[in-house]
């Protein structure tokens, strides 16, 4: 019999009807019925990925293949989808969260003419299709599609409002910084394909002991340079923090269900070739704490509340990659999850906020807002306390499992990230604060005008705040309930084992009282530091800060203007010159050819026999000498 | 008689022909010239055709060996007719309108 999960191929089929409705008759459709059609699908694949993660817990693992998507000589790639417990986790957030924020966009987005709400939507779909084809294919090419789908939405969906040149030019940056990853993963494609003689993960996994060394280092080095790109590692993640282009809940879909978590999926796919190279997992490792400590210090002098949050997204993906950096991949895989809660609530919450100010997201311009927009208030905060890491919130059990994760491998590693969860917290409260408290700041005019989001909003948020909260439970540390880890038992079948577990409880107890005692201080120096604030001109670090390191400028400088300059060569000097010239010479030496050959038809006929004798002659000479 | 001889003349007729084709600018000695080429070579046709003949007789009498040289002359020599009469018919017109044979005269080819 078949197999019952053979028709999974429903769920990335719902988001690609909705997008072909939404898109093609969106002159036509009323919002309402634009909006019905973009949930509905996402909740059509929702409820079937609800179905699907029952049956993966049932234990019911399945590849189904469809058809031969490219079968020439050799090379075999089936159409074929992998459903088992790390797909499954990942349809449920992608599908779950990514269902809460079209609901919230509806809603959100209202305010848009009637055919841009139905472009809206036919890219929001289209995204989370290539999402699920993303996390579903069962070969790493069928990912690759689904990848450069997610690039192409997030493309679209930065540049949605296109007539802001600002807003193309971040759109461009996100295409182009995801294509310079996308070229790593597609060599690395390439590589395995020459090396192993297949694409499909269970072929892949299975002979990994064919693979040398200094090939798997090659190969995983490469695919984390395309996770790097989709999951804004350094050195690709400027394009994230200007992504804040698009529309707030667009944010939300790129930075907690879809897109960024694209790079985590994939190197926790391809555990198994992590595994197999020390140099790679450390390069992971030191890269993404190197990317936490980096964008948590950038986060804390932002002023646009959502830049906050997209440098703080950066820096909670760099926590993911150092947990898959030092082995611990359902650790990292957990955090993926806590993170979507929490990181959609935040940015939600973040458009709500945005919403009661009329557009305003400069929070120096924001104060005291915690009395007039509630719901927003309380979700907010538990979201910050969520990303915080204070128990019993989820965040601190994803974080925590992380940090022990690093703590086991090296206690440097342990100590950075620890400071990076500080200024986690501090930033976050630091947000939150200068949001909420104090007196209100900006312009009369705003001040009249804020009120609480409607009910859609509201209730997403709720929704997700719950989430939020309750999210950690499904990881429980073992020191707290026996049998609580339940995530990483899920996982477990498709995951090289972490090492179990080498530091004592009481040390583990102390570890969890460090943090949860540090982040607690740093929030209340945050409160004490930004519970009145008045706005300074920034000096000295905090203006480096406030300009994010300078990075972009110094990409500015040592690759966009030398690129910038040597394409100027090219096309004013080397064109000019020497293709130009080239071309020229040819025509010039033909003409002059021609010219000196039209002498021999002199028409004289004697000169004609003569030149007939002289070429017979040498012809015959040629013969005689060369019939050797 | 060698066969060594027939060869010498033919090539010296040969090259006379070919001389005379170059250096001469009359229309009419230019076509003695042909003329005297083509006859070289029935020259060495027919020489070659006896020599290889006799060779083969010496084996057995009633062969037909080496025959078919001489009516390739005999070709050549109706084609060189037909020539003939062709090319001087062209002589005759060339006389008509230019009053002349001189070939050097004949450079409208080239237009």
């Amino acid at each position: 019999m078949q197999n019952a999960l053979q028709i999974v191929w429903l769920i990335p089929i719902f988001p690609l009807i909705g997008f072909l409705i939404n898109g093609l008759g969106r002159n036509y459709l009323s919002k309402s019925v634009i909006s019905v059609v973009g949930c509905g699908t996402i909740l059509a694949s929702f409820a079937l990925s609800i179905w699907v993660f029952l049956q993966v817990r049932n234990g019911n693992t399945h590849v189904a293949g469809y058809f031969n998507f490219i079968s020439v000589g050799k090379l075999k790639i089936p159409f074929a989808f992998q459903i088992d417990q790390l797909s499954s986790l990942f349809l449920l957030i992608i599908t779950g969260v990514g269902f809460l924020i079209h609901v919230y966009s509806t809603s959100y987005m209202n305010k848009e003419s009637k055919e841009h709400f139905g472009r809206y939507f036919s890219f929001l779909n289209l995204f989370v299709f290539s999402m699920l084809l993303l996390v579903m294919g069962a070969n790493y090419v069928i990912m690759f599609i689904g990848w450069e789908g997610v690039g192409l939405c997030s493309y679209l969906l930065i540049g949605y409002w296109f007539k802001n040149t600002e807003y193309n030019k971040a759109a461009n940056k996100a295409f182009i910084m995801n294509r310079i990853g996308d070229l790593g993963f597609l060599i690395a494609i390439f590589w395995l394909f020459a090396k192993t003689g297949t694409v499909t993960y269970t072929d892949v996994f299975s002979g990994v002991g064919n693979l040398s060394n200094s090939d798997a280092t090659i190969i995983t080095l490469l695919l984390f340079l395309g996770a790097a790109g989709k999951s804004a590692q350094i050195p690709l993640y400027t394009w994230l923090p200007d992504a804040m282009a698009g529309p707030t809940p667009v944010s939300a879909l790129i930075h907690a269900a879809t897109m960024v978590t694209a790079g985590i999926y994939m190197v926790a796919r391809s555990n198994v070739l992590y595994s197999l190279s020390e140099i790679s997992m450390n390069v992971v490792a030191v890269v993404g704490l190197a990317t936490a400590i980096l964008a948590a210090t950038i986060a804390l002098k932002q002023n646009d509340i959502k830049k906050v949050l997209a440098y703080s997204t950066v820096s909670q993906l760099g926590y993911m990659f150092l947990a898959l950096g030092v082995g611990a991949y359902s650790a990292g895989v957990f955090h993926v999850m806590t993170h979507a809660f929490f990181k959609a609530l935040l940015f939600l919450a973040a458009g709500s906020v945005i919403h009661a100010v009329n557009g305003e997201q400069d929070i120096r311009n924001m104060g005291g807002l915690s009395k007039k927009i509630r719901i927003t208030f309380i979700t907010f905060l538990i979201g910050c306390i969520a990303i915080a890491g204070i128990p019993p919130f989820s965040g601190f059990f994803s974080k925590d499992a992380i940090l022990l994760a690093a703590y086991e491998k090296s206690q440097v590693l342990y100590g950075i990230a620890l400071f990076g969860a500080l200024l986690t917290a501090f930033y976050m409260f630091r947000l939150l604060f200068i949001t909420f408290s104090g007196s209100f700041r900006g312009t009369e005019e705003q001040k009249h005008h804020v009120h609480e989001s409607p009910a859609p909003m509201t209730t997403v948020l709720v929704v997700l705040a719950v989430l939020s909260i309750v999210g950690g439970l499904v990881g429980i540390p073992e020191v707290f309930i026996k049998g609580g880890d339940r995530i990483n038992e899920f996982l477990s079948p498709i995951i090289a084992q972490h090492d179990a577990h080498t530091v004592s409880h009481s040390t583990e107890y102390m570890l969890m009282a460090l943090s949860t005692g540090l982040v607690i201080v740093a929030i209340i120096f945050a409160w004490i530091k930004f519970r009145n604030y008045q706005r300074s001109e920034a000096r000295g670090l905090a203006k480096v800060l406030e300009n994010k390191w300078y990075v972009d400028e110094l990409y500015e400088k040592i690759i966009v203007k030398p690129l910038h300059n040597l394409a100027s060569f090219l096309s004013n000097v080397f064109e000019k010159s020497v293709v130009d010239g080239l071309v020229n010479a040819v025509g010039k030496a033909v003409h002059y050819g021609s010219r000196q050959l039209r002498l021999l038809q002199s028409g004289q006929v004697g000169s004609y026999v003569l030149l007939m004798v002289l070429s017979i002659v040498i012809i015959f000479v040629l013969q005689f000498f060369l019939r050797k | 008689m060698p066969i060594n001889y027939y060869i010498f003349l033919s090539i010296a007729l040969f090259a006379i022909g070919i001389v005379g084709v170059l250096t001469r600018r009359n229309a009419i000695i230019i076509f003695m010239c042909i003329e005297l080429m083509l006859n070289a070579v029935n020259l060495l046709l027919v020489a070659f055709s006896k020599m290889h003949h006799l060779k083969a007789a010496m084996a057995d009498v009633t062969t037909k060996a080496g025959t078919d040289g001489q009516l390739f002359v005999f070709f050549i020599m109706v084609v060189a007719a037909a020539e003939v009469s062709v090319g001087l018919a062209i002589i005759v017109m060339m006389y008509r309108n230019i009053h002349s044979v001189d070939v050097n005269f004949l450079n409208r080819l080239k237009h």
